[in-house]
């Protein structure tokens, strides 16, 4: 089952690359991932421990390598986001005037990276899956983007490569960190090492700075963050939904799913580094994001800000503050695929994102003003979506950490800051609401139309996906819980 | 059961039949000439696997004393076989420009039969277990490369490469020679293994021997291009037809490695020699990447990509790790092999600039994804064969504690992502000068997409190249206790 949902796409971007009609297959790849995810999904035994639905296939015995995929909680969930996501930007994708295919074709790689990835139970593969994404986005932003696409492309390529090969360097470092006898890529194995205690201190102070930096890079983590805004703003929109809504979240789900369980001591040992750089995303980036003038680049900051509260909650390291985070990963991802794609739409009809050019376009497009409010209002955490459930777990997550250690602690004084967070986040999402769908309409918008009907389909999925897990985030938790006791209790 | 000489034996026999077919039978169509020398080279590389196995390596007497053949020379005489065969592929597709250059149709018979004694040469030098044997191989590799280097005479770029080349190699050859009496003077031996045993004895002089290795190094340095002996590689590889200039990239850099190898194995134990080695290795790979970066050529592009995987070979060298700068130079025939068939033939169509590559994909589409998946190897991406052999070649310098090695390595990666894109941008980004199809015949055809698959093949499953390397992995390089 699990094999169908990580080929599937990229079978059909090889076919698509072969020549197959490229909209039809690739909705019906996604479609068919979708499906199937949430299949899984549905037969999911959250009280089983362990993972589930697992193939493996040896690749070499010597180094320990195999393919091997796997579920739990966890990576359950991403998946989840990444096939809705999946479905969204494939649906998003207007006319594309120049080599249709390979745009196709871009899109399904980076979905399919990006769902391998957050399958694999091994190393190797976790590694290798994420840099399949590398050469679509480069393409998709190269060829298909606006504005000053060429350096976006340049510094964005460039800076995930940088950051990938220090997260090798890192992933290096913990194989080697068992002792010789028991070495292997497989994460299950590595996690049985860790809870009896064969991965030193020692070790874990020297690995967890490279996996902290490596992935850091991909998140976006201040000050690793400038490539994020400039790409997202030039990226074709169906990238940068996939891009920061899917891909981005691979840097998170390897902290929860490597430095977490397997580094406990180097994370308590690197937080208070972790807490200054992540207040930085969410202060600092924050107040940035309030000065933009463009949607595109504002959407691209807000992406960056918002991934200092999920850092918050990994950094936490207790039951509620990761599975608070894991769950934001999920909200965030959705939430940002929707600003970003009904940005797309805007772009489309009115050649600009300024918000100076705009303004009152409720009136011509009651839809996308309504989506926009609704994206922009889970964005914010809004109570109702799941951003809200999953932030309020983050912050009482935070908040008990220091709670537990008698005295005001650091990690008090980070929740403090990061709740100022939501209220910047508030200014900035509603600003930008107001200047562009409310006030009064420059003249030559009157002729705009609305959303077309075919296009309500994705915005409802994402919409009610996000009301669902708000409402309910206790599907969530009774499958994440689990997974988190199990890291917790086995370290000390 | 063959016995192992007679496989170089026969490749020196078949390259002098391909020789007499030109002088006698004149009216022959070249290039079936160039089929029978590829038929020839694979029927000698299905030969490999039927051969007998030859003294163990301490207790050879007599010719066996100067040749070994080993698993890891096996592997290697296969990796020459092949590499011989893809670049006389590739040298089909260049004959109506060595034509078209030397005027008429002569000398295509020979364009045809050096390689094959550049490949016995190759294969002598694999199996070369004493300095001798080692000279005499390295001189029969290099003479024929000075003929095919500046096979297209009348072309003052080629010739320019070619003076280069024959001074520069020249000096290397001295080099080696005084390097050999050294150590011959400091322990009375040519041959590895005794020397191995006169080092370990305290009243050798080490000072001499090492001074001798030194000189040695500093020829093989040539060989392989390192950091500071490069100089003549840029302008060599530019002028040099392209067929030769990916013979000389691979086939040449491939037989210096396997026989630094060799060499180094006796002076690891002497004092300063792995550090001397990471020196070298961190010059190799921040000169070859940052250099590579301005390049408009693809051709010259290629030259300093290919000092810059010395570099990261060398770091393998250097952190002692056979396993990794075996299946490295595996990886780097592959990928280098396929990016120069794609540059020879978009070259006659075009040239050979990176803005010749204008809008590739929209004119072959093949052609383009066959240079882009050269490229990625290059650079280094998971899922192909290149990626592996950097993984490993970190893995090994991770082990060793090699900080700086590693830190230059991740930054000198980044760097190589730029250039190697630089050709994919132009590729898929830039607007087609025109939209005519690039003509490739099929053998090449499918000789490239043969390439594709064993480098995706590879990157994925390298199982086949790490089994067949791992008897002597650890047989190469012995970590020294004294080196550090």
């Amino acid at each position: 089952m699990l094999l169908f949902i990580i080929f599937s796409p990229i079978v059909a971007a090889i076919l698509i690359f072969a020549g197959a009609p490229a909209r039809k297959t690739a909705l019906a790849a996604a479609g068919f991932t979708l499906f199937v995810t949430l299949l899984v999904f549905a037969t999911f035994e959250p009280s089983q421990r362990g993972f589930q639905n697992v193939a493996s296939f040896p690749i070499s015995t010597d180094w320990g390598l195999n393919f091997a995929v796997g579920l739990d909680g966890l990576n359950l969930i991403v998946i989840l986001l990444a096939a809705i996501v999946t479905v969204a930007a494939v649906w998003f994708t207007g006319k594309i005037d120049k080599y249709e295919n390979a745009f196709y074709a871009c899109l399904l790689l980076i979905s399919g990276g990006a769902i391998g990835a957050f399958a694999s139970l091994d190393l190797f593969f976790f590694y290798a899956f994420h840099e399949l994404a590398l050469i679509p986005t480069f393409l998709l932003i190269g060829i298909w983007g606006t504005g000053n696409r060429a350096a976006a492309a340049w510094k964005i390529t460039i800076y995930l490569a940088l950051g990938s090969f220090i997260l090798l360097i890192g992933l290096i470092m913990l194989y080697q960190s068992v002792p010789a006898g028991s070495r292997s890529f497989d994460i299950r194995m590595l996690q049985a090492a860790a809870a009896t205690g064969q991965i030193a201190p020692e070790a874990q102070h020297h690995i967890y700075p490279f996996l902290l930096v490596g992935f850091g890079i991909l998140i976006s983590l201040f000050p690793f963050h400038t490539w994020a805004p400039e790409a997202y703003a030039a990226a074709p929109p169906p990238a940068a939904m996939l891009h920061a809504g899917v891909l981005k979240k691979f840097g998170l789900y390897g902290l929860l799913r490597l430095a977490v369980p397997l580094l406990p001591d180097g994370a308590r040992y690197w937080s208070n580094l972790l807490i200054v750089l992540l207040l930085g995303n969410i202060i600092y980036i924050g107040l940035v994001t309030i000065a933009q003038k463009r949607l595109d680049w504002m959407l691209g900051y807000s992406s960056v800000m918002h991934m200092g509260y999920i850092f918050l909650g990994i950094a936490t390291a207790n039951v509620l503050g990761t599975t608070g985070a894991a769950i934001l990963i999920f909200a965030h991802g959705l939430s940002i695929a929707l600003l970003f794609a009904l940005a797309g739409e805007l772009r489309a009809r009115t050649g600009s994102l300024d918000f100076a050019d705009l303004g009152g376009l409720a009136k011509v497009m009651p839809f996308a003003g309504l989506a926009f409010g609704l994206g922009a209002f889970a964005a914010v955490g809004l109570p109702g979506f799941a951003n809200f459930a999953a932030e309020i777990m983050v912050f009482f997550g935070a908040f008990q950490n220091g709670w537990d250690m008698q005295r005001f602690h650091i990690f008090q004084i980070a929740t403090a800051l990061g709740l100022w967070g939501v209220v910047i986040s508030t200014v900035y999402m509603l600003r930008a609401y107001r200047r562009i769908f409310m006030g009064t309409m420059p003249e030559r918008w009157n002729e705009l139309v609305d959303l077309r009907r075919t296009l309500r389909v994705p915005v409802t999925l994402l919409v009610a996906a996000l009301l669902w897990f708000g409402f309910f985030p206790q599907t969530f938790v009774r499958m994440l819980a689990p997974a988190f006791q199990i890291y917790f209790s086995a370290s000390p | 059961m063959i016995p192992a000489v007679s496989l170089e034996i026969a490749v020196l026999i078949f390259g002098m039949v391909v020789l007499t077919l030109e002088a006698f039978a004149p009216r022959m169509n070249k290039q079936t000439l160039a089929y029978i020398a590829i038929g020839s080279l694979a029927v000698v590389l299905i030969a490999t696997w039927f051969v007998k196995s030859t003294p163990t390596l301490g207790s050879a007497t007599g010719f066996w004393s100067f040749y070994t053949a080993d698993s890891l020379s096996i592997f290697f005489k296969r990796f020459s076989l092949i590499t011989t065969i893809l670049v006389l592929i590739t040298m089909i597709d260049y004959a109506p420009i060595v034509q078209a250059e030397t005027g008429g149709r002569s000398g295509l018979g020979e364009f045809f039969a050096l390689p094959m004694f550049t490949c016995a040469g190759l294969m002598y030098l694999v199996s070369a277990i004493d300095f001798v044997m080692i000279f005499v191989s390295l001189e029969l590799v290099t003479i024929s490369f000075y003929v095919l280097v500046s096979f297209t005479r009348r072309n003052p770029v080629t010739l320019e490469a070619g003076v280069k080349y024959l001074v520069l190699s020249a000096l290397s050859t001295a080099f080696l020679v005084y390097g050999i009496a050294w150590i011959f003077g400091a322990t009375g031996q040519t041959n590895l293994q005794r020397i191995t045993a006169a080092l370990a004895n305290i009243e050798t002089d080490r000072g001499a021997a090492l001074f001798g290795a030194v000189l040695v190094l500093v020829a093989l340095g040539f060989k392989i291009a390192a950091v500071p002996f490069q100089i003549w590689v840029p302008d060599v590889y530019q002028g040099a037809p392209t067929p030769v200039t990916a013979f000389l990239s691979i086939g040449s850099k491939a037989a210096g490695f396997v026989v630094l190898l060799r060499v180094l194995r006796p002076f690891m134990m002497l004092p300063h020699m792995q550090r001397l080695l990471v020196l070298v290795a961190l010059l190799t790979v921040l000169y070859g990447n940052l250099a590579a970066i301005p390049q408009n050529n693809l051709k010259r592009l290629l030259a300093y990509s290919s000092i810059a995987h010395a570099g990261y070979l060398l770091i393998g060298v250097a952190c002692l790790n056979g396993d990794a700068v075996v299946f490295y130079l595996v990886a780097y025939l592959l990928m280098t092999q396929l990016s120069f068939a794609v540059l020879i033939v978009v070259a006659q169509r075009t040239g050979e600039g990176i803005a010749d590559f204008d809008g590739l994909a929209k004119r072959s589409p093949f052609l383009a994804f066959a240079m882009l998946i050269a490229m990625v190897s290059l650079a280094g991406l998971p899922f192909t064969a290149g990626f592996f052999g950097k993984f490993l070649i970190f893995y090994a310098a991770i082990a060793q504690h090699q900080t700086v090695l590693v830190a230059v390595g991740v930054i000198t990666v980044a760097c190589g992502f730029y250039y190697y894109l630089k050709v994919v941008r132009a590729m898929y980004w830039q607007v087609p000068v025109s939209t005519a199809s690039i003509p490739i015949s099929g053998l090449s055809r499918w000789t490239m997409a043969g390439l594709i698959g064993a480098t995706i093949f590879l990157g994925v499953y390298p199982q086949p190249i790490l089994r067949a390397i791992k008897p002597y992995g650890q047989a190469v390089v012995e970590t020294p206790t004294t080196a550090r």
